[in-house]
């Protein structure tokens, strides 16, 4: 991979003169400067106007790489993989304006899936802000909404405090994006720099450590239930608390079922895992769910896509519910036992109760309750025609699955092939699905396989797309080139948007408006056009070994256009205003 | 039902616009809000004046400590306390009116502070539903503008919405 361009000048470094004063910076070196003190390593952005002194100041230091997509939607996007894919937030950075509005697509999404991102825009100059001036836009109003917080630094000496504050914001208590707006003259304004070490603000003290008058409430729940399941989501993965929800689990015995944002979040292959629940979530999972009497939810939203009607929502179930966000709680389901905390401390705290405690989950009914989820697990809800003459999008995840060892990031786009791939991919550790859940962002898939693959330089990171959502953000595949981005590009290539065909086809009497893919292009040439491999597949036959040659081809971007059943629908499926208990089943 | 919640905010700019943003996006009710620096010109003193069911109200309470800028708040509805609005209406008097306005103004402990030959400003402090009643009392006469605070809160007694 190679990260600079370009001949770069002598580093910046010393910024002392005689007798140990301190020089003054501008506020682009400071903005550098603020960079490598948090350890960013690579931002992802596109130059304007507003950003130019920075571009500038990045040009002459070599600790900062900076990788330039081809619209700024896809650099919000590269860095929320870069982000769900490592322990560290993503940065963007972006110009005014038009650079702004390109990015809020990305904002929201990352603001949706709570994805720690801190994104630079510029904007004019203070003493035109307000005039209509070129390139201005409202940049702290329009992202208002979708955006954990925002700043609009006037001064150039407040700069690196507001720097330093949106880290902590972002990456804290829940995480999600942080807009920083700087007007181009505070670019070039100087001050002192000094970066502070810590952070403290009287309005923003994220809760940690679960109450334990309230865990121990939950315990006793816990520890008399008879037909429980744990139900985890985003949270775990955010949280880094795969290890602890694995041994908490695995010390009950309870089944578990995962949001599509938390798969990975416990081993997938693990038999206690009864798969995804929602509306293309298993048969047992959604069924345990309607059956239980104890529903642990731990980082998980109650999200529609989850629940269905939410009249028929867990209807016999006390609900115990683990979030560091407090509104998080109760907000769709009225839950018994509340927990706020970060699921890791908290999930910690409850192992050591439940080890302590001299009561032991009853064993009997949870035989029983055993019993009947395997019997639910027996309709194997997730089967599909393997003799088909044509090939299954469903048997392409699978081969994909099975030829990278399960061991892949996988990114996808929103659609159907995002259905399959959560379902038959299966995930055994966290941060390797990156996806978009809560905006459902076609476009997705591809920039954010940049940022997953630039932060895991030897790993294989697969990008499970669709014809229609490739071609959102398929300019990406520029950026891949420059920097060399040995992504695998899955394309189920169904000439649909198939997801709107199915809803079509089930609910608008087979209605197809505007949901077929006409004039496509040739996914091959377009491919070897940007300089990458294209490949065709459309033989069943010829799937595996399609995956394997493209997986031989450790250094170069392959694109693989596979040539689907058009007629495939995702199965099975809780239709809208149906219960957990009315899936339809294929 | 009716809810009155206090909110100390970072005197930022741009704090009101969150609040306002808040309760617009997610569609719950706002019956006034009031805003200005408190003693401490870091710090703005909200008094926000909303209804819903306590499942909403809740819901709102969360939603508003989410702010990153807000310091703290109250449901002052949980506690003893105190609301007064203060309301200044423009009132055209002929020769005939103008003792009748001044016993009503009287009888609501209100002030005349503006006169002019055929006009009287009227100042009146009070819960709103002792304004409201004024305004119904001065039907008879020619009403050319009614300006309202809306309403601030404060509890009664030991409790305080401080830092
Ligand atoms: C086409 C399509 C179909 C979909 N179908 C389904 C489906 O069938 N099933 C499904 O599950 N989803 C589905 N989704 C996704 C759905 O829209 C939601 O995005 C998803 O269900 C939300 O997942 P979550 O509840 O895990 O919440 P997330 O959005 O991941 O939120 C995480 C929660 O955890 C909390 N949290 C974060 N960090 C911590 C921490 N450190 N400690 C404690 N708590 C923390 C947050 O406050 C939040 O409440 C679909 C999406 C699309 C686009
Ligand atoms: C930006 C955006 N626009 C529209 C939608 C609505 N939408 C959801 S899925 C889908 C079709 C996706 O088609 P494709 O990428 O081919 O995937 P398939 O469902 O065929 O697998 C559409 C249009 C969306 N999610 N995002
Ligand atoms: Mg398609």
């Amino acid at each position: 991979m190679r990260l600079s361009g370009g001949v770069r000048a002598p580093t910046l470094t010393t910024f002392t003169v005689a007798g140990d004063q301190t020089v003054e910076l501008t506020g682009a070196e400071i903005f550098v400067r603020c960079l490598q003190e948090e350890g960013v390593d690579l931002i992802f952005g596109y130059p304007g106007g507003a950003v130019l002194h920075i571009y500038d100041a990045l040009y002459k230091q070599d600790k900062v790489a900076h990788i330039l997509v081809r619209h700024e939607q896809g650099a919000i996007h590269a860095a929320e993989g870069y982000a769900k894919s490592t322990d560290k937030p993503g940065v963007a950075l972006v110009t005014s304006g038009p650079g702004a509005t390109n990015a809020i697509t990305g904002i929201a999404d990352a603001y949706m899936d709570s994805v720690p991102l801190v994104v630079f825009t510029g904007q004019v100059p203070t003493h035109l802000i307000g005039n209509d001036a070129f390139q201005e836009v409202d940049t702290v109003g329009i992202t208002r909404p979708c955006v954990k917080h925002n700043f609009l630094v006037k001064n150039v000496k407040e700069l690196a405090t507001v720097i330093k504050k949106a880290f902590y914001v972002a990456t804290s208590g829940r995480p999600g994006p942080v807009v920083v707006d700087i007007p181009k003259d505070v670019t070039a304004h100087k001050a002192e720099f000094s970066y502070p070490k810590t952070i403290r603000m009287r309005s923003y003290n994220p809760t940690i450590k679960g109450h334990s008058g309230q865990i121990r409430k939950a315990i006793d729940l816990i520890l008399t239930a008879r037909q429980p399941i744990i139900y985890t989501g985003g949270g775990v993965i955010l949280g880094r608390a795969s290890k602890s929800l694995t041994d908490f689990t695995r010390l009950l015995g309870y089944p578990i079922t995962n949001t599509l944002m938390g798969l990975g979040g416990y081993p997938a292959t693990d038999k206690l895992n009864v798969g995804m629940l929602g509306m293309h979530g298993t048969y047992e999972a959604n069924m345990a769910m309607h059956h239980a009497d104890l529903v642990i939810a731990i980082g998980a939203r109650f999200d529609d896509r989850v629940t269905g009607n939410i009249e028929k929502f867990c209807p016999y179930a006390r609900i115990v519910h683990v979030d560091v966000d407090p509104s998080s709680i109760s907000k769709n389901v009225k839950v018994d036992v509340p927990i706020v905390g970060q699921v890791d401390n908290v999930l910690k705290a409850m192992i050591k109760e439940i080890k302590a405690d001299p009561r032991k989950p009853d064993a009997e009914a949870l035989k029983a309750w055993w019993k009947q989820i395997n019997e639910w697990r027996a309709m194997d809800c997730l089967k599909y025609d393997r003799e088909s003459k044509l090939i299954k999008p469903q048997h392409v995840i699978e081969s994909l699955w099975k030829a990278t060892k399960g061991d892949a990031f996988v990114t996808s786009d929103v659609g159907q092939h995002q259905m399959w791939a959560a379902q038959f991919y299966r995930f055994d550790k966290p941060n390797r699905w990156i996806n978009s859940g809560g905006l459902g962002t076609m476009g997705f898939g591809l920039p954010a396989a940049m940022g997953v693959q630039l932060a895991h330089p030897g790993a294989t990171v697969a990008c499970i797309t669709g014809e229609a959502s490739i071609q959102m953000c398929i300019q990406e595949l520029s950026t891949c080139l420059q920097y060399q981005l040995p992504i695998k590009v899955v394309n189920l290539n169904n000439r649909y948007m198939g997801m709107v065909r199915q809803w079509q086809e089930f609910f608008y009497q087979g209605r197809y408006a505007m949901s077929y893919m006409d004039a496509l292009p040739d996914f091959v040439m377009l491919a070897e056009a940007y300089g990458h491999v294209g490949m065709r597949i459309e033989n069943p036959g010829d799937v595996e070994g399609a995956l394997k040659e493209a997986l031989k081809l450790k250094d170069r971007l392959v694109f693989m256009d596979f040539i689907t059943d058009q007629s495939e629908n995702v199965y099975p499926m809780i239709p809208a205003g149906a219960g957990q208990n009315e899936m339809i089943l294929v | 039902m009716r809810h009155i919640i206090g909110i100390l905010m970072e005197n930022e700019s741009g704090a009101l616009s969150r609040v306002a943003g808040l309760f617009s996006a997610r569609g719950y009710n706002i019956e006034s809000l009031t805003v200005a620096p408190t003693d401490d010109p870091t710090l703005s003193r909200l008094t926000l004046v909303t209804s819903g069911s306590d499942e909403i109200v809740e819901q709102i309470v969360k939603q508003l400590n989410k702010l990153v800028d807000v310091v703290k708040l109250m449901d002052l509805t949980e506690y003893r306390h105190i609301e007064r609005e203060m309301m200044m209406v423009k009132l055209r008097v002929g020769r005939d009116d103008r003792d009748e306005v001044k016993r009503l103004t009287d009888i609501f402990r209100g002030r005349i502070i503006d006169v002019s030959a055929a006009t009287y400003v009227v100042e009146l402090t009070g819960d709103s539903a002792k304004l409201d009643a004024f305004i119904e009392a001065l039907r008879p006469f020619e009403v050319l503008e009614v300006v309202r605070s809306g309403v601030m809160g404060i509890a009664r007694g030991d409790v305080a919405l401080k830092i």
